[in-house]
């Protein structure tokens, strides 16, 4: 089956780390997308038509570029009209933080707007501040809103760490092939079981996160 | 009598559109002031600019003698000493009855936690929603959010409650328990300015009639009076349309 090239030698560990890379890339980008996506996401619920107008041409140029594109125009051509070099890891971040940031900022935008406006009039009529409105009643329910949404964000997201592979980072599925390729003699086999083993792996980190979503979702159900 | 609300020479625009044209009002301590008058005719309006959810553009609104719109920094501090209950549910959804209660208390106040749990109960236990404070929102009913919704506004022990057409949202079995309510605050005394449909609450609990017509108030009558004889031919045309024929 192919199983047995898994531990032959250090090729777990590099599978792992493999792995580890994968989700050092997504962690990082996550977590920039996070802090731009809400502020992005603000600004876009303050109707300013210049800002309305940048952030749609933002929106749109994610939503058709395909990942792989955005890569290679960030990793080659910034190299190409540079000169300098730009690390394949740095170059991964970038694009994925620039497509997570539009992706959680209109997100943010869908949440915002969702709250209806007489729950800013009524606090304000307790006489909260506009601090206290945001903090205790605002914040909480966009909060509410925004976690189950931006998880399965971070899961297609660990999963299109797959595509960096191309542009030269070793991370798990490369390292996936370079076994299957270095034992291609010994063991012929090898795809089925190296791939499963990916698969798990993949499987073991996206899967507590959306328990983690639907668990948050059953508790903040009321 | 003394006055706690004052209203001068108020006017509010929406761009071109004159809503409210040179508003005065005087309002006693424990007076209940029912507001009437044909839809789009400036109530909501009226109500929002006395609590400065709304700017105005001329005159003032007093509160014990201090301008509390046009308002400026220290607005927050008279506001709260207005309470509102609106038409819509307007309850915070992710916290429950109890919290929904105390929160202003505790943080605008900095009320002590147990002192407001306290308060907050008995007056929970007053319109008979003692045992669902642990209820969300959602789990109750329109009367019951309506009536929780009074009690959050009663918690900051306003001077002024304000009313804005609070059982228009509601079934008609459930406008009776939340009218009962605001009939108790009466006869507690409590200072409320009220915007309502229901004429016979109206004439029920009102110690005066406002008319509001186009934006201004065009008769300010005693019930008994305003019912039987309104004063203007405006008057007479909207309470006629409450009265159906065969
Ligand atoms: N935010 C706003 N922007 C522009 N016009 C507004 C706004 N709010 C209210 N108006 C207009 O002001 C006028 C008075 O509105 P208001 O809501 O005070 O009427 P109302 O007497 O409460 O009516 P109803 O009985 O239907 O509640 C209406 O013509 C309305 O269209
Ligand atoms: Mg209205």
């Amino acid at each position: 089956m192919g199983f047995e090239v898994i531990f032959k030698g250090k090729n777990f560990i590099r599978l792992l780390s493999g792995l580890c890379v994968a989700l050092r890339i997504s962690v990082i980008s996550v977590a920039i997308s996070i802090v731009l996506g809400i502020v992005v996401g603000m600004l876009m619920t303050l109707k300013k038509p210049v800002i309305n107008a940048v952030t749609r041409v933002y929106l749109e140029i994610v939503r058709i570029m395909p990942q792989m594109v955005l890569l290679f125009i960030v990793f080659f051509g910034f190299t190409k009209m540079t000169g300098s070099n730009l690390s394949a890891e740095l170059s991964s971040i970038i694009v994925f933080s620039f497509w997570g940031t539009a992706e959680m900022a209109d997100l943010v935008r869908g949440c915002l707007i969702s709250i209806p406006v007489i729950q800013y009039e009524s606090s304000k009529a307790l006489g909260l501040s506009r601090l206290q409105t945001y903090v205790y009643v605002i914040i909480p329910q966009i909060i509410r809103r925004l976690i189950p949404l931006s998880i399965n964000l971070i899961t297609r997201m660990i999963k299109t760490t797959s595509l960096i592979m191309m542009i030269g980072i070793v991370e798990v599925l490369k390292v996936g092939q370079q076994i299957i390729e270095a034992n291609r003699k010994s063991a012929p086999k090898a795809a089925f079981g190296v791939f499963a083993v990916v698969f798990l792996l993949y499987f073991l980190a996206c899967w507590p996160i959306s328990c983690l979503s639907k668990y948050l979702e059953k508790k903040w159900e009321n | 009598m003394e006055s706690v609300l004052k209203i001068e020479h108020m006017s509010k625009k929406f761009d071109d559109l004159i809503v409210l044209e040179d508003i005065n009002l005087s309002i006693d301590k424990g007076e209940v002031v029912v507001i009437v008058g044909s839809s789009g005719c400036g109530k909501s309006t009226l109500l929002r600019c006395i609590n400065g959810l709304e700017d105005i553009d001329e005159g003032q609104v007093l509160l014990d003698g201090e301008t509390v719109n046009p308002g400026n920094r220290n607005l927050t501090k008279s506001r709260e000493k207005i309470g509102m209950v609106f038409q819509s549910y307007d309850l915070f959804p992710h916290k429950t009855i109890l919290e929904n209660a105390i929160l202003a208390p505790m943080k605008v106040q900095k009320r002590s936690r147990k002192d407001a749990v306290e308060e907050a109960m008995r007056l929970l236990d007053r319109v008979g929603l003692a045992e669902r404070k642990d209820s969300y929102p959602r789990q109750l009913s329109g009367g019951q959010k309506q009536r929780v919704a009074i009690v959050r506004a009663l918690m900051m022990d306003p001077e002024v409650l304000l009313f804005d057409e609070v059982t228009a949202a509601l079934d008609p079995e459930m406008v009776r328990e939340v009218l009962d309510v605001i009939l108790d605050l009466a006869k507690q005394k409590r200072t409320m300015l009220i915007v309502t449909h229901e004429m016979s609450f109206a004439k029920a609990i009102a110690d005066r009639i406002l008319f509001l017509d186009d934006g201004r108030i065009i008769e300010d009558s005693d019930p008994k009076e305003f019912f039987t004889s309104p004063a203007t031919e405006r008057a007479k045309r909207f309470l006629r349309t409450f009265e159906y024929e065969k």
